[in-house]
């Protein structure tokens, strides 16, 4: 009796460990969806290229900054300016203003947001302070640069893209050196 | 029911061991169907005193009885309860007893791991309720765990959450396995697939849902475990995670469990409507291809738990437009229970009270789940007790009543004793009207504004919110007259005739009552 059932039983043991697999699986999925569609707006981890397209004269997009330090992150971050009006194609330098008030050495890493969301994938970053972490010394401060510009293909529905900047404490992580730059890839 | 069992089974000369070793180590389907039984009203009145302690504190507003973080727990330790430690269990238990029965098979197909899934179940909520137990208390971040409640700000009890997590999801897994095996190997010779009672047709299909979804909530319970304390940031924006992914890779489980819970409550229903109608389904095919639409369906809806966490329009119209696909297949079959009755010899027994109820109820509920699908004005209902509302009237008038029904429809059969019918009509009764006193206002505040989960709510639902408690304690207490019926029907009573009940078709009433404990040994002749 216990033969009769073997194969079936083993073609559905298996099924479940592959839907475990599954499970893990949609985790890198997830990021490929949302990097493919810009979803979620989430923005390229890695510099876009600098030799940009024509600029669009005819059409202004107003891009505005938002930086918060998470809970846990003693900084200071916030922008230069809270918003700038731009041509779709021109390149422009952003700086972000960095403080650490305590009196120890914290790295911090910055994660991007863009809203909306689909603006996500027109939104180009040529050089930007969030694809490595940022190492600050107690009491100092210094100019984070963001280089960017929007691609003269955004579509038209957007006249305003925002972007936010979460900044997290990750001295604990980078002191392990583990997970965290891996998983960045950077 | 355990001491029915055990006084029937002298007129038995089956071997077997007698007293606490007969239950650790049977393989018997109708004593692991039963314990599974038991085990699942334990759990209930368990998750049902939480209940109790949720609806005493908010019987009035601001603080009464509890600190916010009990209350937490007590609405997250309900939920979990409620789901995996009394609807789940329940339906396996039915599933353990009537499966083989109905399909002319002698027993499930692995009865040894059957053992296995039923023993390991007390032991995952042991784990969980001793860490309510703990400093700092048990887990409070609601059933659903969002990342980073359940990570960055849960407490130490979260690994033996996780741990009880695991644990369910194997027993749910090697019981949808041992199903799975029982109905495609056991099934006695002529019981083709379409002459399957739909009971095993609904558990058929539940038994694949679980076996595609329970592993992807042991992944995700996993990533939590790791990332809270092994360093990884799966959900960790810090570390370049989302905390939105936990939410897809939760509900990609979420969605099909909430079928999990309501296929076989549509498989018990569509056994009794027919019996008490005396006249066969309308539409048996129509309600296999039914519940597998369902059952597909459920794979392509799990974002509209989501809407507000911000999703472009074409995604929200995706999910949208999926999930009121669904109500089709669903009307098809209230449309088809409706049709069974039109026209029948009906008479009004509890099973079929409980039945009806379920189909005006669970109507109910869904229609609210219609209202919630629609994704702008899901950003008004979201979070509020419109969702608390919608959910307790599929689970508690939707599952929970199916399987009460289910208790007292095949009762006579495990017992051979006819359970009291004045009685039961009093359950009825008095579950009927304070289920609705409970959970009908809760539109109500719900529209108007109130959140779930918080302690304290604004004083103008205060009045709505004690008429609600009142019908809670009542709902409670009438769950009381359900144990006195199936202790007297256990002990003794009007002894049941085979058939049990006049309508009643189908192999499980050709054994006589109570059903011996081995049947069909040799399998019997399908017409």
């Amino acid at each position: 009796m216990a033969l009769k059932h073997k194969p079936l039983t083993f073609k559905l043991a298996v099924t479940a460990l592959a839907m475990f697999g599954f499970g893990f699986a949609l985790v890198p999925l997830y990021d490929v969806f949302c990097d493919l569609t810009g979803l979620n707006g989430k923005t390229a981890v890695t510099a876009a290229s600098a030799d940009a397209a024509l600029i669009d004269t005819s059409r202004e997009v107003v891009i505005e900054f938002i930086a918060r330090p998470n809970k846990e992150m003693p900084w200071v971050f916030k922008p230069e300016v809270r918003r700038m009006t731009v041509h779709p194609g021109e390149i422009h330098i952003m700086n972000y203003l960095a403080e650490n008030p305590t009196g120890r050495m914290i790295v911090g890493q910055a994660v991007p947001s863009v809203s909306p969301g689909q603006a996500a994938l027109y939104f180009h970053k040529i050089e930007c302070f969030c694809f490595t972490q940022q190492q600050l010394a107690g009491g100092k401060n210094m100019l984070m640069p963001l280089q960017f510009y929007v691609d003269p293909a955004l579509p038209s529905q957007f006249s305003t893209i925002t972007l936010s900047y979460t900044l997290y404490d990750v001295t604990s992580a980078w002191a392990g050196d583990t997970a965290a730059s891996s998983q960045l890839g950077e | 029911m355990s001491a029915v069992v055990t006084d029937h089974e002298h007129e038995h000369h089956d071997h077997k061991p007698a007293g606490i070793k007969r239950w650790l180590y049977t393989t018997n389907h109708k004593d692991i169907g039963t314990m599974y039984l038991v085990f699942a009203l334990i759990m209930f009145f368990i998750g049902g005193a939480m209940a109790m302690v949720i609806r005493a504190e908010l019987f009035q507003p601001g603080m009464q009885f509890v600190e916010p973080n009990f209350f937490n727990q007590m609405t997250t330790v309900h939920g979990l309860i409620m789901v995996f430690g009394a609807v789940m269990p329940a339906f396996t238990g039915l599933a353990n007893w009537m499966i083989p029965m109905m399909i002319g098979a002698p027993d499930m197909a692995l009865p040894r791991m059957n053992n296995w899934s039923f023993w390991i179940l007390p032991f995952a909520f042991l784990i969980l309720l001793m860490s309510l137990f703990m400093p700092g208390g048990g887990p409070s971040f609601g059933w659903t765990f969002y990342a980073p409640l359940s990570t960055t700000y849960s407490g130490d009890s979260t690994a033996l959450f996780v741990f009880s997590v695991h644990i369910m999801g194997i027993s749910s897994i090697m019981g949808a396995i041992n199903v799975i095996v029982t109905i495609f190997n056991l099934r006695a010779p002529g019981m083709t697939w379409m002459k399957m009672p739909l009971f095993v047709w609904t558990w058929l299909i539940t038994a694949f849902l679980l076996i595609m979804v329970m592993p992807v909530l042991a992944g995700v319970v996993t990533m939590v475990l790791t990332d809270k304390y092994f360093g990884t940031s799966f959900f960790d924006a810090a570390g370049g995670g989302d905390p939105v992914l936990f939410q897809h890779i939760f509900w990609f489980f979420g969605h099909p469990e909430v079928y999990i819970m309501i296929l076989p409550a549509f498989g018990i229903v569509s056994s009794i409507v027919p019996t008490f109608a005396r006249k066969p389904l309308f539409g048996y095919a129509s309600m296999v291809y039914a519940t597998s639409s369902i059952a597909l369906l459920s794979f392509l809806v799990w974002a509209h738990h989501m809407f507000t966490t911000g999703m472009p329009v074409a995604g929200a119209l995706f999910f949208m437009y999926c999930t009121m696909l669904i109500a089709v297949p669903t009307g098809v079959k209230v449309f088809n229970w409706v049709a069974t009755m039109w026209r029948g010899a009906m008479t009004f027994e509890v099973p079929m009270m409980f039945a009806l109820a379920f189909i005006v109820l669970f109507t109910i509920g869904g229609f609210s789940g219609l209202m919630l699908a629609i994704t702008p004005a899901d950003f008004q209902y979201h979070d509020t007790y419109f969702v608390v509302a919608h959910f307790h009237y599929v689970l508690v008038t939707g599952a929970v009543f199916s399987i009460i029904a289910a208790a007292y429809y095949w009762l006579p059969k495990w017992t051979g004793h006819m359970y009291d019918e004045k009685l039961g009509q009093w359950h009825f009764w008095c579950s009927l009207i304070s289920v609705n006193m409970l959970f009908f206002p809760m539109h109500f505040v719900g529209l108007a504004g109130m959140p779930r989960r918080i302690p304290d709510y604004a004083l103008q639902f205060a009045d709505f919110n004690a008429f609600i408690s009142i019908g809670g304690f009542l709902f409670g207490a009438s769950q009381l007259i359900f144990v006195w019926v199936l202790v007297k029907c256990a002990r003794g009573g009007e002894k049941a005739t085979a058939q049990v009940w006049e309508g009643a078709e189908g192999l499980e009433w050709e054994v006589p009552s109570p059903a011996p404990y081995h049947t069909f040994e040799t399998p019997p002749v399908i017409k």
